[in-house]
């Protein structure tokens, strides 16, 4: 989890990630926030995220980032 | 049959009357048998088209579905006996022979849609380019472009991906399925829906409700209001403007992008309008296309408001999966060592964006008119992306002016305006000449002309001009008060006042409605795409 935050913090570093729960549908991500993360993801955790994994619901907060890393970990 | 012919009204009433006096259980066949009889007065060839999206793409979902199914019980079979890293060697093998599966099924729809509306194109540039060389040219087939076929192809392919990626469970009732393909008010123009917000819907049984049938019956009066009294008027002197583009230059070419932003918004808007009050009245619920996009303050916001439909479809099906891919992933890394993360990702992102905008003009005609126009937009995009840092800085040195009513409208109106100047390429369909009339505006020449009465000499009076204006004013003033609250849902509030306002909005279509002499009630724009 603090991996995610730390990833994000360098996105925007004037966002409290550790509360923001609304990243996608207040604007704070943009498309080209969600590339750089996906290619982040894909280095630091070795979790492949798909095309159909990108959606607001999983992206909203650092919790549901991370849980998605998780839940896509697993299966 | 055109929505704004009266056959289409009566056909509506009929089918709505049926809709509800049959057993509820029977409303979804209903809705089948009107929409193929809707779609066969297009022309009964078209039938076989849309009858082969939906039987190819109900076979391939029913397939792709069995293999998740069958990929499903292995790993719950063995879940003890495999290790994570075997768990997903399996995973990435199944899902390889799950996209050959989708392949199958998006190659031969795609081929259809690919044959069907761009052979004469690209038969036009092979003859152009053979024709350098001298070499005889080849002859350019004339092929049946079936009505509503991109949007069709489109929504039933984001069926087949959705399926593909587990994300909606396919429909195994074949005719069901042959609805949700064919679901006739949104056959013409759209909106491009998604099966789980869809699907369930057209099959569910609907109890006539007052409040739905009404609330269809008023934003299918609006569409009419919108379609007929302004963008059919707008269209007379559009015609003109077009029709001798060496007499209208210079400031001409101002009113036109003016005149033509007007006529597709209430086109498109008046269309959709109908669609989704069609839609409404029989109690279902389809996505909303459009939110207020010409109060957009930057492109990237106007794309975000403006056929959304068609740009989340984009976004989800293209640009996205091709911003993952492997090639895509590799390259962003690599070059985030060398360049930083920021350069990389927008390397990416702009690469797939310029991939996604080359597409999404691609789909909106065979020409290379509407390729640039989705370069043009995307090329606005990444200019704006390019210099937020700049506008940052110069937003943040003046903080009130941001939040200032002046500041707003000038960001709303350049939007409005650039966009407008991108989309005449779509008015000129030639990109030499488009490119010669921008040029020309700068002169401004003619606008004297214009204000000392060549106006009225477009094809329209006066009177013509004040309907516009006044239709304009009224559709701005809905657009503003539903920013705040659906109007319509304030008018239930007020019976009498909603029923007062239905009536005059009634008569203004009947009597301000572009008919008669000079008039055609024409197709709407979005039809061709």
């Amino acid at each position: 989890m603090e991996k995610v935050i730390e990833i994000l913090s360098e996105l925007h570093p004037d966002v409290d990630f550790a509360t923001a729960d609304g990243l996608i549908d207040d604007g704070v991500l943009d498309s080209l926030d969600i590339v750089s993360l996906v290619a982040e993801i894909d280095t630091e955790f070795g979790v492949t995220v798909p095309a159909e994994e990108i959606i607001p619901e999983n992206f909203n907060s650092a919790e549901a980032i991370f849980a998605m890393i998780t839940r896509l970990d697993e299966e | 049959m055109l929505f704004t012919s009266y056959g289409f009204i009566a056909f509506l009433c009929i089918l709505l009357l049926v809709y509800y006096i049959v057993p509820k259980k029977l409303q979804w066949i209903t809705l089948l048998v009107g929409s193929y009889v809707f779609y066969a007065f297009a022309g009964l060839e078209c039938l076989v088209f849309i009858l082969f999206t939906t039987v190819s793409a109900y076979a391939i979902s029913m397939l792709t579905h069995k293999a998740i199914i069958k990929e499903n019980a292995y790993i719950d079979a063995n879940k003890e006996s495999l290790s994570k890293e075997e768990r997903k060697a399996y995973r990435a093998r199944a899902k390889k022979k799950r996209f050959r599966i989708l392949l199958v099924g998006l190659v031969l729809n795609f081929g259809v849609l690919a044959v069907l509306k761009y052979t004469a194109f690209a038969v036009n540039n092979v003859n152009t380019l053979v024709g350098l060389f001298g070499a005889e040219g080849f002859s350019i087939p004339s092929l049946l472009l079936p009505m509503g076929i991109s949007f069709y192809t489109f929504q039933t392919m984001g069926y087949l991906i959705d399926v593909y990626r587990a994300k909606v469970e396919p429909e195994k009732n074949p005719a069901k399925f042959a609805l949700f393909v064919s679901f006739f008010p949104q056959l013409v123009q759209g909106p491009i829906s998604r099966f789980s917000d869809l699907g369930k819907q057209l099959t569910a049984p609907h109890k006539f409700s007052g409040k739905a049938f009404t609330f269809g019956l008023q934003r299918i009066l609006w569409g009419y209001f919108k379609k007929l009294v302004i963008a059919d008027r707008v269209l007379v002197a559009m015609n003109t403007l077009l029709d001798s583009p060496d007499e209208y230059k210079g400031a001409y070419v101002l009113l036109l992008i003016i005149l033509y932003s007007v006529q597709i918004y209430a086109d498109f808007t008046g269309g959709i309008d109908i669609t989704i009050g069609i839609a409404e009245a029989m109690g279902i619920k389809l996505a909303e296309n459009f939110d207020r996009p010409f109060s957009s303050r930057s492109t990237k916001e106007y794309w975000r408001r403006w056929h959304i439909t068609m740009g989340t479809w984009f976004k989800d099906y293209i640009f996205l999966p091709i911003s993952v891919t492997r090639p895509m992933m590799k390259l962003n890394k690599a070059m985030a060592g060398k360049f930083g993360r920021v350069a990389a990702s927008k390397t990416v992102a702009y690469i797939a964006s310029g991939v996604t905008w080359f597409l999404t003009g691609l789909w909106h005609g065979a020409g290379w008119n509407f390729i640039v126009w989705g370069l043009l937009n995307c090329l606005i995009i990444m200019v704006s992306e390019s210099l937020e840092p700049t506008y940052k800085k110069f937003h943040d040195k003046f903080p009130r002016l941001m939040s200032s009513a002046f500041y707003g409208g000038f960001m709303s109106v350049r939007t409005f305006m650039l966009m407008g100047l991108v989309r005449s390429l779509d008015c000129y369909r030639n990109v030499g000449l488009t490119f010669s009339m921008w040029g020309s505006m700068l002169t401004f020449k003619g606008m004297g002309e214009i204000l000392s009465g060549g106006i009225f000499k477009l094809g329209l009076t006066a009177a013509d001009f004040i309907i516009i204006l006044c239709g304009v004013a009224v559709v701005f003033a809905v657009s503003k008060l539903s920013a705040r609250q659906s109007v319509r849902e304030r008018l239930y509030q007020r019976p009498v006042v909603s029923a007062v306002l239905c009536g005059l909005l009634f008569i203004a279509v009947i009597t301000f409605g572009a008919y008669g002499v000079g008039y055609d009630a024409s197709q709407f724009i979005y039809n061709q795409f």
